[in-house]
């Protein structure tokens, strides 16, 4: 399995890796089940059936023990779509735009990006609208995925845990290019997120003050 | 029976041969005799199986390699779509209740014909309206539509795509579908055998009993969501398109809450097929009669209230969240009851293998990985990120085709004795089911580690790393292919060249094996008392043992 790379995406593979480990126990039960009886009770091995009717105990339990792992397994899941939607307090805001079929990150300076740059280790908020359909924002390494859906905004939260880039798909079909509206979410060491962020700013004429201080600054307030 | 009666029998002509008021071809479209409708939509629902079949084996050369292989990226978006839409509603809604249940409904509760059978006639007239619409709207300029079979909003109002016909289609086929419930109800309530009390009917017709509920019930969602779209294209009032400002998201809403029902409809009567399949080969009484009853109607009441949990990333109320994962964990209940009650009843058994019966086993592990999957995906955190991803297109494989379908497979070669009057050709019956156990098995499951790795649905191109893994799911989509069009060409060839088949040639004890393979028109000459169960083999038991 691909490694994943958020603060979430270890719990939703634990979550995952729990219920393929029950699932594939109890098919593996039921198989050697299935099996075993073919095998035992042939029609040349068994030639006089038995007719059992049910046995009310065993209906029982076999209806009381799954509810119990789905419940179990529901609760897992429940919880960690809770960490998903708990954005942080100091997460840097970025606005994203969907059309046909590219991405735009704008930063609250007004500076535009087609690739999403981010500090390292910096909580970051979406907040996301469509100018024509459908999209759906799905970076695989970290596990998450938000419809962008026109007068809507949808919004979800990340935090990169090391330098790297990260591919962001388009999961919603929206037409003829859809496969190909990929963009990355590129993380820089603060020093030089600010540095890109600066010389964006200038190029496109926008006031710069840094945004990790400016975060820092909010916090100490 | 008297030796007159029996002779009166052999006489009298079956239903495929009896005459008819008219001739040839008008004959059988304008029968209203449930068995020759059956074969209507039998012969229907295969031609629009097959074209889907092979779009979908297109489709895999096309992702066999990156970049353009076969077709453009706009071909290849109309041929997902057509795919979607003709297995959805052209063979798989239709399929199990529209063939089986009208072929095998009034010979298992002992019944003549269907409560209303001009109206049986008029829903297949319907079926074949709704069907031609879809294929109209190929042809008309614009091409077939490129929505997916979702034909989500704004993109299906959006598109130049004949969506309008598509989507009357698909209301067309809706009416055939309600019809065809409200006609198994009344049937099934009013037209039972003397002594055919509820708790002893086959349980495939309970299965067909819920299935009906739910057309009745849900089908309408699509026939008022059409009609909301109609008016807002009309009137300009703005429901769904947000450039009027509608919401996008309540046609989802309204597009689930009849699809997801639907899905049901697609499995519950595979899973009465199964219910019904084991223990004639088994030679016993199933397992727990009334649970795998029951589990029908939780499955139809309780699959009716989760349609939302195909929308968890659309940006819903935690509320919403919450009820609709509960209530996804909660329908998987009744269906794990059917599975387990299905493997209790091979134990003890007297088991003989034959073809109806691999395709069931396979129908089990294949049901069962379904669900499993569909586990996860009921667990928000994991669904989030696997939904709109191949993993999706896995699950709903495995339990539509790797189900439901194999499950219609099954039921094909059980009953096809009964049908046309002919055995099926056994070996290359089981050479088929198993090319397309195989194949579907390295097909869609590799699609599971596509889909958690990332890759999503819908794609003409991939990324260079899932490569190795689509031309693995290509190539097994080819043995499944190549399995289907061997056990479909064995079945045509056995409508000729099968052996006879006998009155029973499996041994059921459900009232369809009572009657001559194929049955005369009237089906019973006296309609049968029913005394015992449907699945009473206690003549095979032990001498000693049965007191």
């Amino acid at each position: 399995m691909f490694k994943g790379e958020s603060p979430f995406s270890d719990y939703v593979d634990a979550t995952f890796l729990t219920i393929a480990g029950i699932s594939l126990l109890v098919l593996i039960g039921l198989l050697i089940a299935m099996v075993y009886f073919l095998v035992r009770y042939s029609r040349k091995r068994n030639p006089h059936p038995t007719n059992i009717e049910g046995n009310l105990p065993l209906e029982i339990t076999w209806t009381t023990i799954p509810l119990i792992l789905f419940m179990g397994m529901f609760y897992m899941g429940w919880r960690g779509y809770l960490k998903e939607i708990q954005i942080p307090g100091d997460a840097l805001p970025v606005r994203v735009t969907a059309q046909m079929w590219k991405w735009t990150f704008e930063y609250p300076n007004g500076v535009k990006a087609d690739t999403l740059y981010v500090p390292v280790n910096a909580a970051m908020k979406l907040t996301m609208h469509s100018l024509d359909v459908n999209h759906s924002l799905f970076i695989p390494a970290f596990r998450i995925k938000e419809d962008v859906i026109p007068n809507r905004e949808n919004k979800m939260w990340f935090r990169t845990p090391r330098i790297a880039s990260y591919d962001i798909a388009c999961a919603e079909f929206c037409g003829l290019q859809h496969s190909y509206m990929y963009t990355k979410v590129v993380s820089l060491d603060t020093l030089r997120f600010e540095a890109w962020y600066r010389t964006a700013s200038v190029k496109q004429s926008k006031p710069y003050t840094p945004l990790t201080a400016q975060t820092a600054a909010a916090d100490s307030r | 029976m008297t030796k007159s009666a029996l002779a009166a029998e052999i006489a009298e002509p079956d239903y495929l041969h009896a005459p008819t008021k008219f001739k040839g071809l008008f004959g059988w479209i304008f029968s209203t005799d449930h068995k020759r409708i059956a074969i209507l939509y039998l012969a229907t629902m295969m031609l629009f199986f097959l074209v889907a079949v092979i779009l979908g084996v297109l489709m895999r050369v096309e992702l066999f390699s990156s970049g353009r292989t076969i077709v453009d990226p706009q071909t290849y978006n109309q041929m997902f779509t057509l795919h979607g839409v003709i297995m959805i509603f052209l063979f798989i809604i239709p399929g199990m209740p529209a063939v089986f249940g009208n072929f095998m409904l009034p010979l298992m509760i002992g019944a003549k014909d269907v409560f209303f059978p001009r109206l049986n006639l008029f829903s297949w007239w319907l079926f074949l309206a709704g069907a031609l619409t879809v294929v109209v709207s190929l042809f008309l300029p614009g091409g077939p539509s490129d929505t997916g079979w979702t034909f989500y909003v704004p993109y299906s109002i959006r598109t130049t795509t004949n969506v309008i016909p598509a989507l009357a289609g698909a209301f067309i086929l809706g009416f055939s579908s309600i019809l065809t419930g409200l006609n198994f109800i009344t049937t099934i309530h009013r037209m039972r055998a003397p002594g055919m009390s509820w708790f002893k009917m086959p349980l495939f017709i309970w299965a067909i009993y819920s299935t009906a509920w739910v057309q009745i019930l849900a089908t309408p969602v699509i026939g008022i969501t059409l009609l909301l779209v109609t008016i807002e294209r009309l009137f300009g009032i703005g429901i769904f398109d947000p450039a009027m400002g509608g919401d996008p998201v309540l046609y989802q809403h309204l597009f689930w809450m009849y699809s997801h029902p639907a899905v049901y409809i697609m499995i519950l009567p595979a899973l009465g097929v199964v219910s019904e399949i084991i223990p004639v080969f088994a030679r016993r009484t199933i397992f727990g009669y009334k649970f795998i009853a029951y589990s029908s109607i939780a499955i139809a009441s309780v699959g009716s209230l989760v349609w939302a949990h195909h929308m968890f990333t659309v940006g819903m109320s935690n509320t919403g969240m919450f009820v609709f994962s509960l209530l996804t964990f909660l329908v998987a209940i009744p269906s794990a009851i059917k599975v387990f009650n299905w493997i209790a009843t091979l134990y003890k058994g007297s088991i003989l293998i034959d073809v109806p019966l691999l395709f069931v086993l396979s129908m089990i592990v294949q049901f069962c990985i379904g669900g499993f999957t569909g586990l996860m995906l009921g667990a928000l955190a994991v669904n989030i990120h696997v939904t709109d991803t191949y993993f999706v297109v896995a699950h709903f494989h495995y339990v539509m085709f790797g189900g439901a379908g194999f499950a219609l497979f099954a039921a094909m070669h059980y009953w096809f004795p009964k049908m046309f009057g002919r055995m099926i050709r056994r070996k290359p019956a089981m050479i088929g089911w198993l090319l397309m156990t195989v194949g579907f098995n390295m097909f869609y499951f590799t699609m599971f580690i596509l889909g958690y790795l990332g890759m999503p649905r819908r794609y003409y191109d991939s990324l260079p790393e899932f490569l190795p893994l689509h031309r693995i799911a290509s190539v097994g989509s080819w043995i499944l292919a190549a399995g289907i069009f061997l056990v479909v060409a064995n079945l045509f060839i056995s409508i000729r060249r099968g052996a006879k088949a006998p009155m029973n040639p499996w041994g059921g004890k459900t009232l369809e094996w009572t009657v001559p393979s194929p049955p005369p028109v009237e089906n019973f000459h006296e309609i049968p008392s029913v005394i015992t169960g449907p699945y009473d083999y206690s003549e095979y038991e032990k001498p000693e043992a049965g007191e």
